[in-house]
């Protein structure tokens, strides 16, 4: 069974209205969040697309689904936690209140900040994960990374080919991160920000999936701007 | 939804754009899985078209054959997981008379707008057509093409007297490939005969009575009825060697395109009663007609196999350049990208 997890949990601190977080301001005439949401009706196989939000923006995220996705049967809003992870493991624990948590259960968790997500990357998600336990969607690093560790001085400079830029979505054997999850004690989790550190950590392996430059994360307001200048064929198709 | 969309912006140059798809208005999503290039792509791709029509059209996404998965409906017939052709031809309005694919106000997919070099295609209902699965999906791909064969060859028996007996067919492409076998199941008693300029294209013509080098036609060959499936720079000298050799009274169907103006000679045409006619595109019938022509008829199916050229996986953009630069050097044949982007 696969579930999807659409994290909207960030409160959007860096966009210009800070009353308002960045997965609900509009790109073309719907919500991000919308866009992203949609993106996920489109797969039959997801048994649920879970969206987890702050608890003050359940209700919000409520009303706009009903108002702009037709078919949203499957679409439930649940609250998300403070962290990134804890938000998943919200997600997994709705899974298991339902009675599918078992070790066929695959989660794609998916930022809903970033609404140009495609098909075939959720695909893929989907059959890598099936395969192979865990997979993160990236893209090969452009930019030369340099490391510094007192902030002021480069301590190396890594090669570029083995660099890639994470995007989401990223897919888990739900069980699994469950359980890997729960091993780590408060300071782990503390640093353990992303999903796939823990299973790197635990000694698991995690896929690659191709993402796509397009694939942004809608971060600043810049990529506000951005993102409306993707959709300019808009009249077109 | 926000839907992806690969638009050819300048000659050789694929970009991404987004369009914003409704969900709400009854429209059906199709992810595709097998498109199929086609010459008039490729005129678009290598700037072969006016700068005029370059300037109007583009940015526009390409391809006009294809099948895919239906990956959102809310509709009865076509559910979800549902194998379809997409009909690439747009009408707006009905008429008692005039074919979908005339009437001047209908919108052509890769011509007028997008074509299906999508992320999913959204269209509406009667633009889709289910393809059964055991239906090979490389030949599906083009089904586009074998409907207007298939149409061209309804006009012909509409048009034309009822002596058939002698058929010829001018060009050894793709085209003439294809209508040649929708005659030959049409009409099984007609000698069909192929004339081309290429010995080897000709030699995948099993199916047929004769084929003829058009530079080696025996003089006592004389049709009844033509079809003109050249086009480019050989339509006149093909089309003025049917006025030629054919007998009088008989119908010359033209199909091939042509960039430029065609001189013919008019003069025999009026000698002799001709009755030429052209044909392009189709609409919703032709597919309707194409697919039980596969289901009705398998083996046609493994004829059309044969014509399958390149075969790409699809998987960005570069692949997508590349599908369309090994399409202009292949030797023969349809190619098709596997959509995998």
């Amino acid at each position: 069974m696969v579930y999807a997890l659409v994290l909207a949990g960030g409160i959007g601190r860096r966009m210009g209205d800070v009353n308002k977080p960045k997965q609900y301001m509009n790109i073309g005439d719907k919500p991000i969040i919308v866009h992203t949401i949609e993106k996920f009706c489109l797969y039959e196989e997801f048994e649920k697309v879970i969206v987890l939000c702050p608890k003050e923006w359940v209700e919000h995220t409520k009303s706009l689904i009903k108002k702009y996705i037709a078919t949203s049967d499957n679409v439930v809003v649940i609250e998300g936690g403070s962290m990134r992870n804890e938000t998943i493991m919200k997600g997994i624990s709705f899974i298991e209140n339902e009675g599918n948590l078992n070790d066929e259960t695959i989660i794609v968790t998916h930022d809903a900040v970033r609404p140009f997500v495609t098909y075939r990357m959720i695909k893929e998600n989907i059959e890598v994960t099936k395969e192979f336990g865990a997979c993160n969607t990236v893209i090969p690093a452009t930019d030369t990374i340099v490391c510094s560790v007192d902030q002021k001085t480069i301590a190396q400079i890594p090669d570029r080919a083995e660099l890639y830029q994470g995007q989401t979505p990223q897919s888990f054997q739900a069980l699994k991160l469950k359980e890997l999850y729960e091993s780590l004690d408060d300071d782990e989790k503390e640093v353990l920000t992303d999903a796939c550190k823990i299973f790197i950590l635990k000694g698991q392996e995690v896929r690659l999936v191709n993402g796509e430059t397009f694939n942004i994360k809608i971060t600043y307001p810049y990529d506000i701007a951005v993102a409306e200048s993707l959709l300019r064929g808009i009249a077109q198709c | 939804m926000l839907n992806t969309v690969y638009r050819l912006t300048e000659p050789r140059k694929i970009e991404i754009e987004f369009s914003d798809v409704d969900l709400n208005n009854g429209t059906i999503l199709v992810r595709p899985t097998h498109l199929s290039i086609c010459n008039a792509d490729q005129r678009y791709y290598q700037g072969k078209r006016s700068a005029e029509v370059l300037a109007k059209k583009l940015p526009m996404a390409l391809i006009h054959e294809g099948i895919g998965t239906v990956v959102y409906s809310n509709d009865s017939e076509l559910k979800v997981g549902q194998r379809v052709i997409m009909i690439p031809n747009a009408p707006v309005e009905e008429d008692e008379f005039i074919h979908e694919n005339y009437l001047r106000s209908s919108r052509f997919r890769a011509s007028g707008f997008d074509g299906f070099m999508q992320d999913c295609v959204a269209l509406p209902k009667d633009r889709l057509v289910a393809v059964p699965e055991d239906i090979d999906p490389l030949v599906a791909a083009f089904s586009e093409i074998i409907s207007v064969g298939y149409h061209a060859v309804n006009r012909f028996l509409q048009f034309s007297h009822d002596r058939r007996k002698t058929i010829g067919i001018w060009g050894d492409g793709n085209l003439a490939f294809l209508v040649a076998l929708i005659l030959r199941y049409r009409l099984p008693e007609a000698k069909i005969v192929v004339l081309g300029k290429n010995q080897y294209k000709l030699e995948y013509f099993s199916f047929v009575d004769e084929t003829y080098l058009i530079t080696d036609i025996p003089v006592t060959f004389q049709p009844d009825h033509a079809f003109e499936c050249v086009g480019g720079e050989g339509s006149p000298v093909a089309i003025n060697q049917i006025i030629d050799v054919i007998k009088p009274e008989a119908t010359i169907s033209i199909l091939g395109v042509s960039e430029n103006n065609v001189p013919i000679n008019t003069r025999m045409i009026l000698e002799k009663g001709l009755v030429v006619f052209g044909s392009s595109r189709s609409g919703r019938k032709d597919f309707l007609d194409t697919v039980r022509l596969f289901t009705e008829h398998p083996e046609v199916v493994d004829y059309f196999t044969s014509i399958v050229g390149q075969v790409v996986d699809v998987r960005n953009i570069e692949d997508m350049n590349q599908a369309f630069e090994l399409d202009i050097k292949k030797a023969y044949g349809k190619t098709i990208m596997l959509w995998n982007v």
